[in-house]
């Protein structure tokens, strides 16, 4: 009788099991995955949406987060920028993700920024920008300008002694605001006016031959000159290829860049570049063993050895990382909470140090500076002594330099400290 | 018990290790200038960049037979040491990634077998050690037998004018027997005397200097016309001051002349990419009256062929090149065909549908590619013959790559030509497009015409892709960017008329490069599309409106 009983109640407890396991298995976080997958970003944002897949499937394997799965839900917003904003509102609004990975280029953040606002939306936006941007809603884990341009100019101004500039880069927002903050910098450095060049040409310019003809002929005034270049995506293939047949090389006019790295060197031949510049916060040549497994894990989850792991990816692996601290820390996803407990959060790097969020929603960075070399790899050359925190406002702009971000004490992402007003979400 | 294997096991190795530097003595015996090579090679491992630099210096200064080998291996990243006894090796040439290192001995300049990559650590530089490294090899090369080593030599040297270079420059200039080293010598010995003491050494200096066309000799010649912060000149003697003053004006003008050859050049050879990507079009639009919207991606099937045939031919980038060149055609005049022969037949005199088909056809083509060869950068290499530059003088340089495409479109475009005005297919293509009625009645398949005009129209797109492929990036994406400039050129230069689109294209190319260097590119791009629009205006139908019945054909 009695072990009747006993199967009846452990059948009762199986059933009990199997019922609760499947509304385990119903309730799951969902995660937003915001990165164009067709269109001009996609060479480049497609990239990112398989390193949240590989966090996402990780993480599902510790366990995943709260006792609940991870559920990715990935959209395509087609790298049309008004897309990005409809896309954001179908996450947010629909599918109720707790959090949104996602956005590449400026113009798309500034798009689904007032979606993320209105909803109460939480975004990680990993890749390098302009600044001047502090949301309660998103938190920048890639480069602030003095995280990234800044130590650039610096590294050249020191370093490598270079006394005349040319600016070059590709005509939208994150171009034009940071050769806005470049110069100013510059000039407070007492660099002449005529010791600068700045110039801009359209997104995906292939004619470079008359702009090359150029630097070389302004480069060629006496004084050791070099280029920054903020020129985005395709228009860099051109542009090195032209460097390389006017014989321009990095011994003579180095050039710097922003937005080259080893997955846009993956399609070129690395040999015209060798010794060109390029700085990051990660570089995939960096010999740690976190990199060192990462990488294993990437080539791992993509199936090819020969993928190239970079810096918006280690900042989507930061991103994800902090995030799941975060929700750990609340205890809870409502996004409220969530972004209470970010900011004094820490999770390491890849190449070393530790990434912190700061009250202004930016992160702490290392920074390198890197020669590309025969492999289409980076040698660093230089790097800065542990992390520099990521400042929204510049202080070299002067219309910034009296604005500060501070999401814990002001509960502000441009407050003035002259007139001690929050402009209000005032984005330009 | 575990503990004295182990140790144990150390002792062999120890002996063992011991046994094989005793049997590797007797191959070569070290002299003590050896010794001190390796020592002051060993430095490098640990140096900070600067440091470097004077270990570069004490290497050169030392003498020894393999130096020029080590710092040629160091300036080309091949100097590694392995991590487990720090000695030094480089690795032969293009073996850059590979997992295995072949090993060669910096003081034999022997094979030293070979060791897996990990083991070892690569001696980094940088672009200034790099630099240093350059002129201090150019010391080696200055006594070459080759004249144009030599003439590199001297050139890397003269950007580093040192006591000791100067001295080497000055020797080999007694010795020297080529005219083109000769006279490089000579300017370079004439800067350095711009700052000799004596005024007529500075004048006789101006006098050979003046005849140069270099930017650096012009800067260095400008600087001693400037004032001192006290008002006096830099240069005191009236007399150099005049000379320098007649030279900077001389150099001045026949610069700003082959500056000028220069920007024209570059004009055509942007026009010539613009009539190479509208030629094709100036046959389906301008011919047959179909507004093709996929042309854009029929130009990039053509780059993507000639991806496809350099992968498939490893090891021959020039000759994979020009193999490419058929294959585009092909694969794009079939892919023509098909859309012709599947989509557009059904449109022919609807051309707001065949806009709408054909631009769905892009879509669905560039879904294709980006399936297939993945959204990333195919990266087409370019062959040693098509890079650098070809340098006319001082101030005039050319580079190849473009100079080809340049002869590259007018070969295409007479070609063209060619097929249309004297074989029997273009006979056909020019009757049919003149009169259909009347080309059917005389006993010409039109339809077989139609699909064999788009085709050719489709090819000629092809070839332009192998052009693009060398300019720009091979992606899902080329095409779009080019569609747009493409029917500007065959709108302006005049529907149905080859030689229009060759002088539209080139007029916008050299207008676009005239404008650019004062409007910057963005804005040269609105005042060539402003301008446009105007002539458009005007002139709707272009610059060579077909004038009567037979012109029709071109």
């Amino acid at each position: 009788m009695k072990y009747k009983e006993m199967r009846i109640a452990g059948l009762l407890l199986a059933i009990g099991m199997v019922f609760s396991g499947m509304a385990k298995a119903q309730d799951t976080i969902k995660v937003g995955i915001l990165h164009s997958l067709s269109g001009t970003m996609a060479i480049s944002e497609t990239t990112l949406k398989d390193t949240d897949l590989m966090m996402i499937a990780e993480q599902n394997k510790k366990g995943g987060l709260l006792g609940k799965k991870l559920e990715a839900v990935v959209v395509d917003p087609a790298s049309d920028w008004p897309l990005f904003a409809e896309k954001a509102q179908e996450l947010l609004e629909n599918d109720k993700v707790a959090v949104v990975f996602g956005c590449w280029t400026s113009v798309s953040r500034k798009s689904v920024l007032p979606v993320f606002e209105k909803d109460n939306g939480l975004l990680f936006y990993p890749v390098q920008y302009e600044g001047e941007e502090s949301s309660k809603n998103v938190i920048y884990t890639g480069a602030a300008p003095n995280q990234q341009a800044i130590p650039a100019v610096d590294y050249l101004m020191t370093e490598v002694g270079v006394k005349r500039w040319v600016l070059e880069g590709t005509d939208y927002v994150y171009p034009r605001t940071t050769n806005k903050i470049l110069e100013a910098y510059l000039l407070s450095k007492g660099v002449k006016p005529e010791d600068i060049s700045i110039n801009y040409t359209p997104f995906g310019y292939s004619d470079w031959q008359a702009r090359v003809s150029a630097i070389k002929k302004f480069g060629s005034a006496g004084k050791k000159t070099a280029v920054v270049s903020t020129i985005n995506g395709d228009a860099n293939v051109p542009f090195y290829k032209e460097l390389g047949n006017q014989q321009i090389s990095a011994e003579d006019i180095p050039v710097v860049a922003f937005s080259v790295g080893e997955e846009e060197l993956s399609g070129l031949d690395p040999k015209p570049l060798i010794g060109e510049l390029a700085a990051w916060n990660y570089f995939e040549s960096i010999n740690t063993p976190e990199n060192k497994a990462f990488i294993q894990q990437w080539h791992a989850f993509i199936k090819n050895p020969k993928r190239t792991t970079n810096d918006p990816m280690e900042a989507s692996y930061i991103g994800f990382n902090l995030w799941v601290k975060a929700v750990q820390k609340a205890g809870t996803t409502d996004t409220e909470k969530v972004i209470a407990a970010l900011p004094g959060l820490e999770t390491p790097n890849l190449t070393g140090g530790m990434a912190k969020v700061l009250p202004n929603h930016h992160i702490t960075k290392p920074v390198y500076i890197g020669e590309v070399r025969a492999d289409g790899q980076f040698n660093v050359v230089w790097k800065s002594s542990g992390t520099i925190p990521g400042e929204a406002w510049s202080r070299y702009v002067p219309s910034d330099k009296n604005v500060v971000a501070d999401w814990v004490t002001l509960k502000c992402g441009n407050y003035n400290k002259e007139t001690k007003k929050c402009s209000g979400q005032n984005y330009k | 018990m575990k503990k004295s294997f182990l140790w144990a096991g150390g002792q062999w190795l120890f002996v063992l290790l011991l046994l094989a530097s005793r049997s590797i003595v007797p191959v070569y015996a070290q002299s003590p200038s050896d010794a001190n090579f390796l020592a002051t090679l060993g430095e490098l491992r640990n140096a900070t960049f600067d440091d470097k630099d004077k270990i570069v210096d004490r290497l050169a200064q030392s003498g020894h037979p393999s130096v020029r080998a080590v710092l040629t291996a160091f300036l080309e990243d091949r100097l590694y040491f392995r991590n487990r006894d720090q000695k030094i090796f480089f690795v032969k040439p293009g073996e850059e990634g590979a997992s295995t290192l072949d090993l060669i001995d910096p003081l034999t300049l022997k094979s030293a077998g070979s060791g897996s990559a990990d083991d070892f650590t690569k001696i980094l530089t940088n672009n200034h050690l790099r630099r240093v490294l350059q002129t201090t090899l150019a010391r080696f090369g200055l006594s070459s037998p080759d004249a144009s080593v030599r003439l590199d030599a001297v050139r890397d040297m003269e950007k580093d004018l040192d006591e000791g270079n100067v001295q080497l420059l000055r020797e080999r200039s007694s010795v020297e027997t080529d005219s083109a080293v000769k006279e490089e010598l000579a300017t370079s010995l004439a800067l350095v005397a711009l700052n000799g003491s004596e005024a007529q050494t500075r004048l006789s200096a101006i006098s050979i200097l003046r005849y140069s066309l270099r930017q650096d000799v012009l800067n260095k010649l400008q600087a001693l016309l400037e004032k001192s912060p006290d008002g006096s000149f830099v240069e005191s003697d009236e007399h150099v001051r005049q000379a320098a003053a007649a030279a900077v004006k001389s150099i001045t003008r026949r610069r700003s002349v082959y500056s000028g050859i220069q920007t024209v050049f570059f004009g055509l050879s942007l026009g010539s990419v613009l009539v190479l990507i509208a030629i094709g079009l100036a046959i389906t639009f301008g011919v047959m009256g179909v507004i093709n919207m996929a042309h854009g991606e029929l130009m990039m099937l053509g780059a993507y062929a000639t991806y496809v045939v350099q992968v498939a031919m490893p090891g021959y980038i020039g000759t994979s090149l020009l193999v490419a060149i058929p294959v585009a055609f092909v694969v794009s005049a079939l892919t023509g065909i098909l859309i012709e022969r599947t989509i557009i037949r059904f449109l022919y005199g609807r051309p707001l549908e065949t806009l709408l088909a054909t631009f769905g056809v892009s879509l669905i083509l560039q879904q294709l590619v980006r399936s297939i060869f993945t959204a990333l950068n195919r990266s087409v290499q370019e062959p040693s013959w098509m890079s650098g530059t070809l340098q006319l003088n001082e101030a005039l340089s050319i580079t190849y790559n473009r100079l080809y495409i340049v002869i590259f479109t007018v070969l295409v475009f007479a070609a063209l030509l060619v097929v249309l005005k004297h074989t029997r297919m273009g006979l056909a293509i020019r009757a049919v497009s003149q009169n259909r009625a009347m080309a059917k009645a005389m006993g010409i398949r039109s339809e077989w015409v139609d699909a064999m005009t788009f085709g050719l129209g489709s090819g000629i797109a092809g070839i332009a892709g192998v052009a693009l492929s060398q300019l720009t990036n091979v992606n899902p994406n080329l095409g779009q960017s080019y569609i747009i400039d493409s029917f500007l050129v065959v709108v302006f230069g005049g529907v149905g008329n080859l030689w229009g689109a060759m002088v539209g294209g080139m007029l916008m190319g050299v207008v676009d490069e005239l404008l650019e260097p004062y409007s910057g590119a963005v804005l040269a791009k609105i005042f060539v599309l402003v301008a446009l629009i105007l002539f458009i205006q005007t002139r709707p139908r272009g610059l060579f409106p077909p004038t009567g019945r037979a012109s029709e054909s071109q």
